[in-house]
């Protein structure tokens, strides 16, 4: 199990202040500066070797992604643009981040923003979050005050900006294209990649697009080590990871824990065990709305990490676990999510503009059993047809849980089918 | 509550107050330069902030503001759902029933928001204090059922609570947002299972 000095969000909860001079206590923005003297590519290859994936969903090695940003400029500037667009069903990580351990996202935005030789970091968050913005903003404005951040930042010699921007409703935006366009003042609407981020991102700079998570971790990392944090997890899925547990349980909660941790420990041990019981468990989706759900028989034995849910057709996504425990209408939970995913699509492609609505309309009268059971097939044949045909993600995103539900729970959706006509003919 | 609601009509001008023009003008400084439409998103937050919503004049005006064509602004106020293209009242009612929240029971805080201020959603009150709308997730689901109301989330709702807020809402008072539990965040009921040390209250 994960010990507190092991953890790296101390103040998840807001039991303490969030501000510059608690944070501080907490060790954030303790000898910066001799990390940033340690040099930018130090920083690429120890956030490398700590094998730390982006925690946004999608898992992309960050130290990686780092790399990718030019070591030369050819005039144009640099961008590190974090996500903060916390919008993913299940998802509330981020939020507990930006609200109660702030400067742990600020400092990070320092070194992430100089290891890439970014001149500025623009935080993209969700407009609803309005109080946790404003915390932030005030966050931002102590470590200017004190000189961490802005003219030579913790007297480095560098100078970096940090800004928040905030959005205004769109699940889209958390796609770093979308974003990218919705912080240039448009539509979020995702472009056509290539050219890539960190070729042509904001404003036709080279721009890296990090989840908060990602970057708050970052100077704890650099602090403590990258085998610090390799030894946590299993090879290729290392660190410590916020997990957010939801639905079914008895306490629903935000706990930062060991990659890896078996999921019926986080469950059993962190939100008070599922509600009735773990054999009162039906189901549950472990990395929010995006990821397929999976059946109690595989939750009993399954690790809360990339690989070993990529195993079971699943994904540990955003990490957000939603708990469904047997009283569950687990077709009426999988249609609301179609129903979510109708309502997000941007418009742009039409597989997921007409796919999302199409796929929905068949799950709410499945829920009612008003279909053929050929409908069934016809319908995964589809979201296989959206999957992959789209510009973004979100056109898989939309597929995937329908084909988890199908996956595992085709004999409820034909029982169902069965049920409806034996009434109608009785 | 049987009459109608009469909804306020578009004002024929509309400009940012002073205080809102220097806003403005902190917020597009935070843009490279020549990089202003940027400031597109915030700025119409301002605007409707001040005006209660977004009628054409209040989009005319920063259209103008950042020097953009009017159409790529209308097109910015109709993408965002935050943005409001018709009035609405004067206190925002949005309940998520995303599939975390609703296994939480949302429908019950649903119904109870519909029963207690007599509308369904899309709906306002015919005194013009409250304005119901369904939302997809808020981000805030180990504290489901939630909604927000103007800028404030309440979390870990009964419908017992739900009414309680309302209730105080309408005699015009602003109850405690967060957690209607007892918990302080998004720690486990009855307190954490982590962080010995960082979390003695106080
Ligand atoms: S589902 Fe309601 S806040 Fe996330």
């Amino acid at each position: 199990m994960l010990l507190d000095q092991d953890r790296i969000f101390t103040n998840l909860y807001g039991y303490q202040h969030w501000g510059l001079a608690a944070a501080r206590k907490r060790g954030d923005w303790d000898g910066t500066k001799a990390i940033m003297d340690k040099g930018q590519d130090w920083i690429v290859e120890e956030v490398k070797k700590s094998g730390l994936r982006g925690r946004g969903g999608a898992g992309f090695p960050t130290g990686l992604k780092w790399s990718f940003m030019p070591k030369q400029s050819d005039g144009r500037p640099s961008y590190l643009v974090v996500n903060a667009d916390e919008g993913e069903p299940g998802t509330c990580k981020d939020r507990d981040m930006l609200r109660h351990d702030p400067h742990k996202l600020v400092e990070g935005c320092l070194l992430a923003g100089y290891a890439m030789r970014a001149v500025a970091a623009y935080i993209y968050i969700r407009g609803e979050f309005h109080n946790e913005a404003d915390i932030l903003e005030a966050a931002i404005a102590e470590a200017y005050e004190a000189g961490l951040i802005g003219k030579n930042a913790c007297g480095s010699g560098y100078d970096f900006d940090v800004f928040v921007h905030r959005g205004a409703g769109a699940y889209i935006c958390g796609e770093e294209m979308a974003l990218i366009e919705s912080l240039e003042g448009k539509k979020g609407q995702p472009r056509l990649k290539p050219p890539f981020p960190a070729n042509q991102g904001v404003w036709g700079c080279p721009t890296t697009v990090n989840n908060v998570e990602s970057i708050a971790v970052a100077p704890t990392i650099l602090r403590r080590g990258a085998s610090w944090f390799a030894g946590f997890g299993r090879p290729n899925n290392t660190g410590t990871k916020v997990f957010c547990i939801s639905g079914h349980v008895n306490k629903p909660c935000n706990v930062e824990e060991a990659m890896s941790i078996p999921m019926r420990e986080l469950i059993d041990k962190h939100a008070g065990g599922v509600r009735g019981g773990w054999d009162n468990l039906l189901a549950v989706i472990p990395g929010g709305a995006s990821v397929p759900v999976i059946p109690k028989s595989i939750c009993d034995s399954v690790l809360m990490d990339f690989d070993a849910l990529r195993e079971v057709k699943s994904g540990l996504g955003t990490a957000a676990v939603m708990v469904m425990d047997k009283s569950t209408d687990i077709v009426k939970a999988i249609a609301r999510l179609s129903k979510f995913y109708m309502h997000e699509s941007c418009g742009q492609c039409t597989p997921c503009r007409e796919g999302t609505g199409w796929m929905w309309r068949v799950m709410e009268r499945l829920v009612k059993g008003r279909a053929e059971v050929s409908e069934i097939d016809m319908l995964l044949d589809v979201t296989y047809q959206v999957e992959g045909h789209t510009i973004c993600a979100l056109g898989d995103a939309a597929a995937w849980p329908i084909q988890g539900l199908i996956r595992h729970f085709r004999p409820e959706l034909e029982r169902r089918i069965l049920d409806y006509r034996r009434a109608k003919a009785a | 509550m049987t009459d109608a609601w009469q909804p306020p009509a578009a004002p024929a001008q509309f400009a940012f107050s002073a205080e809102n023009e220097a806003r403005a003008r902190t917020i597009i400084a935070r843009y490279p330069q020549g990089r202003q439409h940027s400031a597109v998103m915030p700025l119409l937050d301002l605007a409707q902030r001040q005006q209660g919503w977004l009628p054409p004049a209040a989009i005319e005006h920063v259209a103008r503001f950042l020097e953009m064509p009017r159409i790529r602004v209308q097109e910015v106020a109709s993408f965002y759902t935050m943005y409001r293209l018709r009035p609405v009242g004067r206190h925002l009612v949005q309940v998520c029933t995303t599939t975390p929240c609703w296994l939480r029971d949302s429908d019950a805080v649903v119904a109870a928001c519909k029963n207690k201020l007599g509308v369904e959603f899309g709906g306002t009150t015919a005194d013009g204090k409250f304005t119901l709308l369904e939302v997809e997730c808020l981000g805030a689901c180990v504290n489901a059922p939630m909604l927000q109301i103007d800028d404030d989330y309440y979390e870990d709702l009964t419908p017992e609570a739900t009414e309680r807020i309302l209730d105080a809402f309408a005699r015009g008072e602003k109850p405690a947002p967060g957690p209607q539990g007892g918990r302080r965040s998004s720690e486990p009921t009855g307190g954490p299972t982590t962080l010995a040390q960082f979390t003695k209250d106080g």
